[in-house]
């Protein structure tokens, strides 16, 4: 489990101890609905990091999800996840849907996340023991084994969060990537979330990308950002992304980097915020 | 009752139809398709009186008609926006072609009452067997697919990057549906479908059960429904579609009282443990 890299906790660890990226990106286009979403964008993630992806609505992030866990295949170029070509079903990438309509919120959160220990097989929903060990690890993981006992439909958005999370680990999965996993929470809960994300990633030794509106909430947990707007993508550390030649560059029209209470904003030159910083109001208060 | 012959061939087909509806009605309370089924079976009349027309069973045209449209709506997906008016037409449609097929029978009203409110005690021992035959297939085929389905059903993007083919299973469900509201019209008619499809399994889902007890128990439940509808019409003299449809209406409303007691009662358990 590599947990003297967790010990050591550093931002630096990483960059030392990986042959293999992740995540390597060359040259790929992705289009959805006929529209092309990302155009001939190369990054490269390394093992272990923390990435936060960033970008305006309709920027593409869903989309290069989509892309990592082979369910939208690339016009062109090559997306790899730890060393080999991407494929549908691959248990070592855990994936977190945007939080959508609840659906079955009758039964227990346990049988939620019991329905996605390896619910791709045919057969009947019957777990075994093995499967409710499994389950239970997870839950404990997520610290969610007394909300797991309530119907999911009386959870609030952020224990439901939690059930999701706990069900992305049931594969004990190498690379995660989480869609939106801080919207719909309320300020307070964002930076909870974030952290509590971040520990269990740094725990399993986990590469993580997670993305958002507003990058506030995870200031200081990432070791990188990647970008994303116009169909291209920007991956570096935080300050050196966001910065306002680097987006300006990004954007091809003059956009300015704002930092002011410790928060950062991207505001485009007429006006307007381009990431949605009252998405966190108050979200540092709780670092 | 049971030294009457058609008394003991409707028990069996009560038996065969509600072991079916209990669980695909689970499934379908889950998913929130209900209407789907109320649908189908409206398409299903049209297809019934039209086969009585040409000289079929109607058994067979319920089938026939219910699995084209289970079909062709598990195709058209969530994607054809404005998709209620379009069951909506498809529905009224159907209903308005099965009045037409009704007019050109000689003895369409007994007809028409059977196939609306339901004829249990008129089941040959021959529709016995396709009933057995039916539900034989629907039940391996749900046990087959009852996994991927949950997952599919709660978390269909997670499913999806996990491997599950949604849309297949999608066409596969409204079909297994298809054929479960043909069996079922035969016993509570078209009309009252909802009553053993949806009644019971709505109940069970109230109780907060884990999905395999939920799936056998909505399948109990359904049984003892059909069955006890049968036993009072018996008493009453009343139809066994009305009977069916009271116990389904008791029974939901009886469970969340029910299932608050039972929860009540596991969590002082749990506390006095705990202590």
């Amino acid at each position: 489990m590599g947990s003297a890299h967790g010990d050591a906790g550093s931002a630096g660890v990483w960059a030392r101890t990986v042959s293999v990226p992740a995540l390597d990106l060359s040259h790929v286009t992705l289009a959805r609905g006929g529209r092309i979403v990302l155009n001939d964008v190369s990054f490269s993630v390394p093992k272990g990091s923390f990435v936060g992806v960033l970008g305006a609505n309709g920027a593409g992030k869903t989309t290069l999800f989509r892309g990592l866990l082979g369910l939208e295949p690339a016009r062109q170029g090559v997306l790899c996840v730890n060393g080999a070509p991407v494929k549908r079903g691959n248990s070592t990438v855990g994936y977190m849907p945007q939080m959508r309509k609840l659906i079955g919120g009758q039964l227990s959160g346990w049988s939620m996340v019991a329905a996605a220990r390896r619910g791709q097989h045919w057969g009947l929903p019957w777990c075994g023991r093995k499967g409710r060990e499994a389950v239970q690890a997870a839950l404990e993981a997520v610290d969610a084994l007394d909300l797991a006992r309530k119907p999911v439909a009386a959870l609030s958005g952020g224990q439901r969060q939690r059930l999701l999370l706990a069900q992305t680990l049931l594969d004990d999965p190498t690379l995660l990537l989480l869609d939106e996993p801080l919207a719909s929470l309320d300020p307070a809960r964002m930076r909870e979330t974030a952290v509590r994300i971040h520990t269990l990633a740094r725990f399993r030794n986990m590469t993580v990308l997670m993305s958002a509106h507003d990058i506030n909430p995870l200031l200081g947990l990432m070791d990188h950002v990647l970008y994303l707007a116009r169909g291209k993508a920007l991956l570096g550390k935080v300050e050196d992304v966001l910065t306002t030649e680097a987006l300006t560059a990004l954007y091809g029209a003059p956009v300015d980097v704002v930092r002011a209470g410790g928060r950062v904003f991207v505001v485009a030159e007429g006006g307007g915020a381009i990431l949605q910083p009252h998405d966190c109001l108050g979200g540092h208060a709780h670092a | 009752m049971l030294e009457y012959d058609f008394m003991r061939t409707a028990f069996l087909a009560a038996f065969l139809v509600a072991v079916v509806c209990g669980p695909v009605g689970w499934f379908l309370v889950l998913r929130g398709q209900t209407f789907a089924s109320h649908a189908l079976s409206h398409v299903g009349f049209a297809g019934a009186t039209g086969a009585l027309l040409l000289g079929f069973s109607p058994l067979t045209g319920l089938s026939a008609g219910a699995l084209g449209a289970g079909v062709l709506m598990g195709l058209a997906g969530d994607r054809v926006a404005g998709r209620d008016v379009m069951i909506g037409l498809v529905l009224s449609v159907a209903m308005g072609a099965g009045a037409l097929f009704l007019h050109f029978l000689t003895h369409s009203a007994s007809a028409a009452t059977a196939l609306l409110f339901g004829d249990i005690l008129g089941i040959s021992s021959s529709m016995l067997g396709w009933l057995a035959a039916l539900s034989g297939g629907c039940l391996l085929a749900l046990g087959i697919m009852a996994r991927p389905l949950l997952f599919a059903s709660l978390q269909p993007e997670l499913a999806e990057a996990k491997g599950v083919h949604i849309a297949v299973l999608d066409v596969l469900f409204l079909a297994l549906v298809a054929i479960a509201t043909a069996e079922c019209a035969q016993i509570t008619g078209v009309l009252l479908v909802f009553t053993l499809m949806v009644a019971p399994a709505a109940t069970i889902l109230r109780l907060g059960l884990p999905p395999l007890v939920g799936l056998f128990g909505a399948a109990g439940l359904a049984v003892m429904e059909a069955w006890g509808g049968l036993m009072l019409s018996w008493q009453t003299d009343y139809p066994t579609s009305f009977w069916i449809s009271v116990l389904g209406g008791a029974g939901f409303l009886l469970a969340a009282p029910v299932a608050s007691w039972v929860s009540q009662r596991v969590e002082a358990k749990r506390l006095s443990n705990a202590s």
